[in-house]
């Protein structure tokens, strides 16, 4: 079962069988030429970089990458000097931070906006379509606009007329605590995952829960043995999403951490900023804290690409 | 609770991750449990069901911490619990109905009504307050935003923005798919465009720092090393206003060109040959065809990439933040919102500015809800 739904994938699959007869019409000489030329400009400056970043210290500042090819010379150290830079906090302890932060932050909005889908897509009550528009609409309020209150609320819990009703999270300063940073972006998670992960459990066949309702299954049997399983293509590929998401942010994290929590990206703007001008570290920093989203990308794309076509052709 | 995270911040980092994992999946078991037998017959279960929704809420206060009125909240919750089970208890589709319902939504509802919507309210309150938080300032958070050389720059910036970057990326994105289109190596070419969709903001701003690099001597940014080997004198692009703000969004549209071609492509393939090989039938010209055909035949994916990448837009911060740190005019509503919160703790600026860009993405969400409200009405 995909996430595209039937009717392109009928398409393709039509497209596909008459491709050979379009050949000639759709590859003209000037397309193919413009398509190298956006190619060569979409690459070339990713390439630089990654050639720079294993080229000596004085060879970057002096003279340009693509010199590298004439008079090659290179070497690991800018990668071993990179990861151990940084004032406070180094950029191998940063990267362990983006792990920290980002594993719960997208397995943990997942679980939770998948039972909210399903109570969307199967359980009848009043007021379901107005709740499921609200929710849909929250997903484009700029999160800019909870950033501060939000963070106040984590230090002075909620009061109503000075009495308490919720403490603050008590973790204000305290080093090594992720809990701000975890929830802040399951929160803002919710709206798209609900409704994207409702896109897909409510095309799933209503006999299939039908029967498991007449074998004597209540919901709980049914979303645990049955709708996870068949719903864990979309599941994977919002889980992709919202793993690059939070891996790849920076304003959530500048609002939610402070000091030696701080993940990959706070870590690299920071270099950016005091060594503005030591390529050698830059280069190299940039590529580590690449390297994670890139793995996950190119393993897993398939996923990723359904993913976003199941949020676009929807939406 | 905060016992509870306060214990997890002494370990070290990566086992933080499987303690809270598992705690998390534990509690959402517990609650499934919960939700299967909630709807059966019979007085133990109904015993179950007074049980939780009398001791559960009270419980959730109390696991938070010890703090002065918590007693009197819990009874307070416990009460409101007992309440919930009765409404339940006599509701017309069968007792547990009402509550496994609540138990499926509100985890999920709760974190939203907390962390998005209170929020947000009081980012909209906060707007129509002075910066110290002490007086009803009217309109004047507004004026500020308008007539301030930050928060107008901020706002002309972001307008920029939005009217360049989506337009220029569904463009190239466009063009890109169907020059393309079922060529040999399709798949390989559209990686090649697609990749920076996998790369931060960050990442992506280090890149075309080290692209639009301008210094005395050789050059070793491409751009300046092309103005140069044309006899030129080398540029410091991000410095020169006012054209660094589209330096800038080249960056975005770098970034967002991959998306747009990948959900066009996409919508390209779906498209009946047959209506093509009528237009070329025709004597339509690949151009005609491209216009005519093509072109309205994916208009609503070309809708759906273009609102995507203009929220995106306003939304932008860590380019501006890496980049230029929103000097030489480079400032967006957005990045400007949160300089001024943290250097200056000005609520009620950093708050109007959030309003404001709220107020621009407005119509997108007015748009889509629409169109979403048309179709669930067919289904």
């Amino acid at each position: 079962m995909s996430l595209v739904p039937e009717t392109t994938r009928r398409a393709l699959r039509k497209a596909e069988a008459t491709s050979g007869k379009l050949k000639r019409a759709a590859t003209s000489r000037g397309a193919t030429l413009a398509a190298f030329i956006i190619a060569a400009i979409w690459t070339l400056p990713t390439l630089g970089l990654f050639i720079s970043s294993f080229r000596e210290a004085n060879d970057i500042k002096t003279s340009g990458w693509w010199t590298a090819f004439a008079n090659p010379s290179f070497t690991l150290e800018n990668y071993a000097k990179a990861l151990n830079s940084g004032d406070s906090l180094t950029l191998s302890k940063a990267f362990v931070n983006s792990l920290a932060i980002t594993i719960p932050a997208a397995v943990v909005p997942i679980i939770l906006a998948s039972l909210a889908a399903y109570a969307f897509a199967w359980i009848n009550f009043k007021g379901r379509n107005t709740l499921f528009v609200a929710v849909f609409a929250l997903q484009i309020v700029p999160i800019q606009m909870a950033l501060v209150p939000l963070l106040q609320l984590f230090s002075d819990g909620v009061q109503i007329g000075g009495l308490y009703i919720l403490p603050g999270l008590g973790v204000n300063g305290l080093e090594g605590a992720y809990a701000k940073v975890w929830i802040a972006h399951t929160i803002f998670a919710l709206p798209l995952a609900i409704f994207m992960l409702h896109n897909f459990i409510s095309e799933i066949p209503g006999e299939v829960i039908e029967a498991a309702r007449v074998d004597g299954a209540g919901h709980g049997q049914i979303f645990y043995r049955i709708i996870l399983p068949l719903a864990m293509p979309a599941i994977a590929s919002f889980g992709i999403f919202q793993f690059l998401w939070v891996w790849n942010d920076l304003l959530v994290a500048t609002v939610f951490t402070s000091g030696t929590e701080l993940p990959i990206t706070k870590a690299l703007q920071d270099l950016s900023g005091t060594y503005g001008q030591s390529w050698e570290l830059l280069t190299a920093g940039a590529f580590i804290s690449m390297i994670i989203p890139l793995l996950v990308f190119f393993a897993l794309q398939r996923f990723f690409v359904r993913g976003l076509l199941a949020g676009a052709t929807k939406g | 609770m905060s016992d509870f995270f306060q214990w997890l911040a002494g370990l070290p980092p990566l086992a933080q991750v499987p303690i809270v994992l598992v705690v998390f999946i534990a509690l959402i078991g517990a609650v499934l449990f919960f939700i299967e037998y909630a709807t059966r017959p019979g007085r133990g279960y109904t015993l179950l069901r007074l049980l939780v929704t009398v001791l559960v809420p009270a419980a959730v206060l109390l696991l938070f911490g010890l703090y002065n009125s918590v007693l009197w909240v819990a009874v307070l919750a416990a009460a409101l619990g007992g309440v919930l089970f009765i409404i339940d208890y006599r509701s017309r589709q069968g007792s547990g109905y009402f509550l496994q319902l609540i138990a499926f939504m509100a985890p999920a509802m709760l974190l939203l009504a907390l962390g998005l919507i209170y929020p947000a309210l009081r980012t909209l309150m906060n707007a129509f307050i002075t910066n110290d938080g002490t007086k009803f300032a009217g309109l004047d958070n507004f004026a500020w935003v308008l007539t301030s050389p930050d928060g107008l720059t901020a706002l002309i910036n972001t307008l920029v923005w939005v009217l360049v970057a989506p337009v220029v990326s569904t463009a190239i994105g466009l063009a890109y798919a169907v020059f393309i289109d079922r060529s040999r190596g399709e798949k390989f070419f559209k990686l090649l465009v697609f990749m920076p969709m996998a790369i931060s903001f960050v990442g992506a701003s280090i890149i075309f720092k080290f692209f639009y690099d301008a210094r005395v001597g050789e050059q070793i940014g491409v751009l300046n090393a092309v103005v140069t080997a044309f006899g030129g004198q080398p540029v410091d692009w991000l410095g020169l206003e006012p054209w660094n703000t589209l330096f800038l969004v080249v960056i975005l549209i770098w970034t967002q060109a991959g998306f747009a071609m990948v959900i066009l492509s996409a919508a390209i393939k779906g498209l009946p040959a047959e209506q093509l090989e009528a237009a070329e039938l025709d004597g339509a010209t690949p151009w005609q065809r491209f216009w005519h055909v093509t072109v309205p035949g994916i208009r609503s994916s070309i809708i759906v990439v273009l609102t995507t990448i203009s929220i995106a837009s306003l939304k932008v911060f860590d380019i501006v933040s890496a980049m230029t740190g929103g000097r030489s005019d480079t400032t967006v509503l957005a990045f400007e919102m949160v300089r001024q919160f943290q250097l200056g703790g000005r609520s009620g600026f950093s708050s109007a500015l959030a309003v404001v860009l709220f107020l621009l993405v407005l119509p997108i969400i007015i748009y889509n809800v629409r169109s979403l409200k048309k179709q669930r009405e067919i289904r």
